[in-house]
């Protein structure tokens, strides 16, 4: 579903990720880990249109989507929830759910808005309150249920429990788990990378910019090349 | 107290001018996150578009659609020209950008006009007065005031409701993550421009009505104030550019009243006062009244 092949993404004079290549296949739940600093981030900026690389090739359904607008990945199925969650403060909650489905028909949106009141009974309740005043999980939920809104095949995820409290951290794994068995595929970055790895078919290990271990969930986990990236040993 | 009120109606007139065009400078700089400085040639242009008409047969009964929509077109027309291909240069890039075009605009009816002003007719009912009780109110004060209120009205259901509005308060909060939702980058800054087109005509379209003539750097003096008006509410508040705008017309026309009358021309000394004031302000509150932080919550 998505080929990320050989992609150098540069910030001015720092190159962010070298010649980096991943695969997500219709389905699956793929969890890229790695230290703070290794171009996980940058990754899924790329390929959701924010940033450009430099060199490479990013292809949904076979298509070339190097360097295109968000605007039009989200129209072709391809949602991301953002580091820090970015979630709109200073509109209510419902305006966030209604701007996420800006792309959809005025029916649909009526439809996929009642399922996130549905889906995430927190939500139904701050309904009209503005997102700015929304704790830590709450707006993480609707950060997803944002991404939701447009009705992605492929939903990116960027640290979504950065922050929150381990109560918290339970109830988006309990939603990462959901989505999966929804049939949405899924590629998510996780500073919890046993527990991600857990939950994940397979996992892409990412370092200084470069993809530098791939395999299942558990073979993952279990590789000692994960342990030693994070404490900053040679891999 | 007839004179306070009068005073007060005719602040509130000046103040709602100001108020449409801080508006206009708000939304733009939302979005863009430019202080446009272009903005005031937008009642120019509308000015010149009821010279030309009025030339050739116009009325008061449609002028106004015709100052409105030029000032749209112009406002979509500097966008798509000018501030498009630099989008994404330094706010000091885009600054000096938005100077250029307003030197651009004057020298343009200097030298296709003349850089003397032309005045047209103005309506018949402008300057009637009527009573109410002892206190006795221009017309066209209350038709600035309940006109500047309807427009106020439409924008704020602009903004609540629809999802184009949606957009651009989201956009100007986090343009990035409106993308992120499919928000087209384009289409929200068009339309947030010609949104701040409409304001500005309509704006231009009670000026004008007061004022009926035409000259290259009208726009400037406007401009002034109703980016002193913006950065009064805080620049980015929308409901901040209203405020700003009323607070900013009302201090003006009550030191003008109400400056002691002991010695000659005391009254001219009115800007400067109202300046000093707003320069007190910034010292105590440097963002503006209405600017909201939120605490990162966890």
């Amino acid at each position: 579903m998505l080929e990320v092949d050989k992609i150098t993404t540069r910030y001015g004079a720092i190159t962010a990720l070298h010649e980096a290549s991943l695969e997500v296949r219709a389905g699956e739940m793929v969890a890229l880990v790695g230290p703070n600093g290794a171009g996980k981030t940058t990754l899924l900026n790329t390929v959701a249109g924010l940033l450009r690389p430099a060199t490479g090739n990013v292809r949904f359904d076979g298509n070339d989507i190097t360097g295109n607008e968000p605007a039009g990945l989200v129209r072709a199925g391809l949602a991301l929830v953002p580091e820090h969650r970015r979630i709109f403060k200073d509109l209510t909650v419902e305006e966030n759910l209604r701007l996420g489905g800006s792309t959809a028909s005025t029916a649909d949106r009526r439809v996929r808005l009642e399922e996130a009141a549905e889906l995430f009974p927190v939500l139904r309740s701050k309904w009209t309150t503005s997102a700015g005043f929304l704790s830590g999980g709450e707006a993480q939920q609707l950060a997803v249920a944002r991404a939701l809104m447009s009705n992605p095949r492929l939903l990116l995820l960027d640290e979504p429990t950065l922050g929150l409290a381990p109560t918290m951290v339970d109830v988006v794994f309990d939603l990462l788990q959901r989505l999966r068995e929804q049939g949405r595929t899924l590629l998510v970055v996780e500073q919890n990378a046993t527990r991600v790895l857990g939950l994940a078919d397979r996992g892409y290990l990412l370092r200084t910019g470069r993809v530098i271990a791939t395999g299942t969930g558990a073979e993952l986990a279990a590789d000692t090349s994960l342990f030693d990236s994070f404490i900053g040993g040679e891999a | 107290m007839t004179k306070l009120i009068q005073t007060i109606v005719d602040g509130l007139g000046v103040g709602s001018t100001y108020a449409l065009l801080a508006l206009g400078i708000s939304l733009i700089f939302g979005v863009m996150h430019l202080v446009n400085f272009a903005h005031g040639e937008l009642i120019t242009v509308g000015a010149y578009t009821s010279y030309f008409f009025f030339l050739h047969g116009g009325s008061w009964w449609w002028m106004p659609l015709a100052i409105i929509g030029s000032a749209v077109l112009a406002s979509v027309a500097v966008e798509f020209v000018a501030f498009r291909r630099i989008r994404n240069s330094s706010p000091f890039t885009l600054l000096l950008t938005s100077f250029a075009i307003e030197r651009l605009s004057h020298a343009i009816w200097q030298i296709a006009v003349s850089p003397k002003q032309r005045s047209f007719p103005k309506p018949a009912w402008v300057f009637n007065q009527f009573k109410l009780g002892s206190v006795s109110f221009e017309v066209m004060d209350i038709v600035t005031i309940a006109v500047t209120a309807l427009t106020l009205i439409l924008t704020a259901v602009v903004f609540k409701r629809t999802l184009f509005g949606i957009s651009v308060r989201g956009a100007a909060e986090d343009f990035d993550a409106a993308r992120l939702m499919g928000v087209r980058a384009n289409r929200v800054i068009s339309g947030a421009f010609a949104f701040a087109g409409l304001l500005a005509g309509v704006a231009a379209t009670l000026i004008l009505m007061r004022s009926p003539a035409a000259e290259p750097s009208m726009g400037s003096d406007w401009l002034l104030k109703a980016v002193i008006a913006a950065v009064i509410g805080g620049l980015g508040s929308f409901s901040g550019a209203v405020v700003g705008g009323l607070v900013l017309g009302l201090l003006e026309t009550l030191t003008r009243a109400y400056l002691p009358e002991v010695a000659v021309g005391w009254d001219k000394f009115s800007t400067a006062i109202v300046f000093v004031l707003i320069a007190i302000f910034f010292v105590v509150r440097p963002d503006g009244v209405f600017k909201v932080s939120h605490a990162e919550r966890v």
